[in-house]
């Protein structure tokens, strides 16, 4: 019988990203807006043509990212199996530096105000966040949004290299698009296979790959494992973090904080079904090229009674095979068949899948004159850009232009179909059967492509209700993580000691609360603001910065506003 | 044997290994988070490319050598045929590189720490004091050779602190044997106790957590949602129906 296993899937539709970086930002404020993760963005969003982050992260001739087939034909690890890894562990040769990400760094805003009376304006000078000093900013990493490359970075882009020569000279008739990436939550994840300690894992119930915390030491090795580049290293902690697929959120229902946020409402979550039997097999086929078939080939049939009865029998819950039946993700990747994995050869089996633009292709016809949505012209374009389709097929298949094209040529029918429509004209079946396809499921297409709601587009099944105590605290654990926190700076240095349950910290405010006379001084809160316990009156330690208390500012009078200096707190409110 | 004899040589070591023992008990239950190496590579490669793997593969050749001269008993060699004189040149010379190796690892490492900029800030006062003593013991080993058996006539500890030393694992501690020995070798094994003493509280933990199930185990970990325990136990009637 099939071994039967649950993966959360997120599909992007490439054609509707604007490169507006909502998703990162909202990503890195919710997790890793933190010390020690200043440079971490488990979301980006990388300008293609372009060296990515970090720089030439495809490179797996130089960062030896992933898996790849020995002389007997079976998987291993590029950077080196068992013994190696540990005969490397005292400094991995592989291991990005900060500079190949960048050096975070934040502006000396405090001199704009002490600066002492001057002919100039005085500016707010960038300061290192790693070394503390004065620093010259030369690399971020969105450094090179929206130059697609240009002729300085562009040869650095290793997908850019591997095909033919010819592009760099037709590289001025540039395109351009924008490739949003988290973690992919592959099938066969090299991250976990380099974890020496096994603190990294793959969740059986849906497949998210998380490193546990309290069992990572700090071998690095997951960092060179990974070949998307998307499992980091706190420098401050000495710990590896990465995407979470927001699992306290999904394991609630709703969708991750990247998708919840996207402006373009690109992104599809859905459950897929796998056997998990067949993915070594798969990982293995000996040509590059037939990666993307065998990668489809693994998932399974949702509707098919002989996949249902397996994962019955193997306990997935009835509501969970339900959600993989409605998956938006396991129809754009089988029933509309445009979606594509991001960098098949890199054997990982990655499951987050990306549905290619089009739009290059159809502003390289909109600059030459023709009409852009004309499907004939569509067509013909498809076939004779060679350098979209070719750099499109280095990203998504390996290489091969096949399907590709054959993903093109269905968006690009789907353009004129709903042209058509829209302008009343008689419908063209020929568009549709050109393709594979019926004018109706074309237009099933469009609804979940350009219109679809949003219990369309994120189809997540709960966590299952018996689990719930399981549930508790866990979600919150690191909300303790700020600087000066009791989370952090324990006696062996960063973040050590246990943090205090939020249970527990919440149970005192609420006493406190309840049983003093005055205002709820949170300031008492152990150092930390809690703006769950806040009350809005008083000012809480630490949310409002501090200034001194020159002689300018002492004038003796009350202000009405929270005040912000060291004086004895809550005196007014008291009084009042 | 006087009264300080008695406790550097009987009280001391009991102390330092239930220290040692108790402590990384206390820090495994109380601070797993804060269990790992605190890798510095982000920050600085070169360095730590040369003086990393040059000081740890010294000092497990180190390690090695300590078990051997210390554990196994001259009885045993002898009864295997290995004379006194190939034992010590062995020792002398596999001891003396492993030596010199280790501190030369360490002393790249500690240059590194106190002139690359991050690595430096990123030194806790812990570790400063980890380092004094971690240095100071490997350097009074090293010399305690040195001196002992290189230049000078050569002093075969195994007759005084290697039994002292199996005395100790057997509950009968002869600390009458130690306070023969010459000062380096008594210097040595003092700043070995704090080490030990000192061990679970820095960073040093990482090394009784050296991956070595990695040899063995599926490359590709599942675990359940299950496994993760909250802070909380179920309450009752909340336990999991299968």
């Amino acid at each position: 019988m099939t071994r039967v296993m649950a993966q959360l899937a997120m599909v992007m539709n490439l054609d509707k990203c604007i490169g507006c970086h909502t998703c990162s930002v909202t990503c890195k404020q919710a997790w890793t807006n933190r010390a020690g993760v200043e440079y971490v963005w488990f979301n980006n969003v990388e300008t293609r043509p372009g060296q990515g982050y970090p720089r030439t992260y495809q490179d797996q001739e130089k960062w030896r990212g992933g898996w790849e087939l020995n002389r007997r034909g079976r998987l291993r690890l590029r950077a080196g199996g068992r013994l190696r890894k540990l005969l490397s562990i005292f400094a991995n040769p592989l291991m990005p530096s900060i500079q190949d990400y960048y050096e975070p760094w934040t502006y000396d805003y405090d001199r704009l105000f002490s600066a002492p009376a001057q002919e100039d304006t005085p500016v707010a000078r960038p300061r290192s966040l790693i070394t503390g000093e004065d620093t010259k900013i030369t690399w971020s990493a969105n450094w090179d949004d929206d130059l697609a490359g240009g002729p300085e970075l562009a040869p650095a882009d290793p997908v850019l290299r591997k095909i033919s020569e010819e592009v760099k000279l037709d590289f001025e008739r540039a395109f351009m698009f924008y490739l949003p990436r988290i973690c992919e939550h592959c099938l066969n994840p090299s991250c976990v296979a380099s974890c020496p300690s096994g603190a990294m894992y793959k969740r059986s119930e849906d497949g998210i790959v998380l490193v546990d915390q309290d069992r990572c030491r700090g071998w690095r090795m997951c960092v060179t494992g990974c070949p998307y580049k998307k499992v980091y290293f706190n420098h401050r902690t000495g710990k590896a973090e990465k995407c979470t697929f927001c699992y306290p959120r999904v394991e609630v229902g709703i969708p991750t904080v990247c998708s919840e946020t996207c402006v373009g409402r690109l992104r599809y979550i859905g459950l897929l079904l796998y056997d998990a039997d067949r993915v070594a097999e798969a990982a293995a086929v000996p040509d590059e090229k037939d990666l993307y078939e065998a990668q489809r080939s693994v998932l399974l049939d949702p509707h098919d009674p002989e996949v249902i009865a397996a994962a019955g029998a193997q306990g997935i819950p009835e509501d969970w095979l339900e959600a993989a039946r409605r998956s938006p993700v396991h129809k754009l990747i089988f029933k509309y068949g445009v979606a594509l994995p991001l960098h098949p050869e890199y054997r990982t089996m990655p499951m987050v899948w990306y549905i290619p633009p089009l739009s290059p292709v159809v502003d390289a016809l909109a600059g030459t004159g023709h009409d852009g949505e004309d499907a004939g012209n569509l067509f013909g374009a498809i076939d004779a850009l060679r350098i979209p389709i070719g750099y499109l097929a280095g990203l998504f298949t390996a290489g091969d232009p096949e399907p590709v094209r054959a993903v093109l040529r269905r968006l690009a029918a789907m353009r004129s179909h709903m042209r058509r429509d829209n302008l009343g004209q008689e419908p063209d079946p020929s568009i549709a059967e050109s393709v594979g396809m019926t004018g109706e499921r074309i237009e099933e297409m469009y609804r979940l492509l350009a219109i679809a709601a949003y219990d369309e587009r994120y189809v997540i099944p709960r966590a299952h209700a018996e689990q719930g105590a399981r549930l508790e605290e866990t979600a919150t654990g690191c909300s303790l993580d700020v600087e000066g926190g009791p989370g952090m700076g324990g006696p062996f240095g960063e973040a050590s000691g246990r943090p205090a349950p939020v249970s527990v910290e919440t149970f005192h405010a609420l006493k406190e609360r309840q049983t003093t006379e005055g205002l709820a001084e949170a300031d008492r809160l152990r150092g930390r603001v809690n703006l769950l316990n806040w009350d809005g009156k008083g000012v809480p330690e630490g949310l409002f910065p501090r200034h001194d208390a020159g002689p300018g500012h002492d004038d003796g009078s009350h202000h009405d506003g929270p005040r912000h200096d060291d004086g004895p707190r809550h005196d007014h409110e008291r009084k009042s | 044997m006087n009264a300080l004899d008695t406790a550097l040589w009987v009280v001391a070591p009991y102390v330092a290994l239930t220290v040692f023992a108790l402590g990384h008990v206390w820090r495994y239950r109380y601070d797993r988070f804060g269990w790992t190496t605190r890798s510095s590579q982000m920050y600085e490669s070169r360095l730590l490319r040369a003086g990393s793997p040059l000081f740890h593969f010294g000092l497990l050749l180190v390690i090695l050598g300590h078990v051997g001269g210390l554990v196994v008993p001259k009885g045993w060699t002898e009864a295997a045929g290995v004379s006194e004189t190939a034992y010590h040149v062995t020792a002398v010379v596999l001891g003396t590189l492993a030596g010199v190796a280790t501190v030369g690892g360490l002393a790249i490492l500690v240059y590194r720490r106190r002139t690359v900029g991050p690595v430096f800030t990123a030194t806790t006062r812990n570790d400063k004091l980890m380092y004094a003593v971690l240095a100071l013991t490997l350097a009074l080993g090293l010399a305690a050779t040195v001196v002992a058996n290189v230049l000078g006539g050569g002093y075969d500890y195994r007759t005084t602190i290697s039994p002292w030393f199996r005395s100790i694992f057997f509950f009968r501690p002869e600390g009458e044997l130690m306070a023969g020995a010459p000062p380096l070798f008594r210097l040595h094994a003092l700043s070995a106790l704090v080490l030990f003493a000192i061990w679970p509280f820095t960073r040093l933990v990482h090394a009784l957590t050296a991956p070595v199930g990695y040899l063995t185990r599926p490359y590709i970990v599942y675990r359940s949602r299950d496994d993760r325990r909250g802070l909380a136990e179920p309450r009752r009637g909340w336990e999991p129906t299968r």
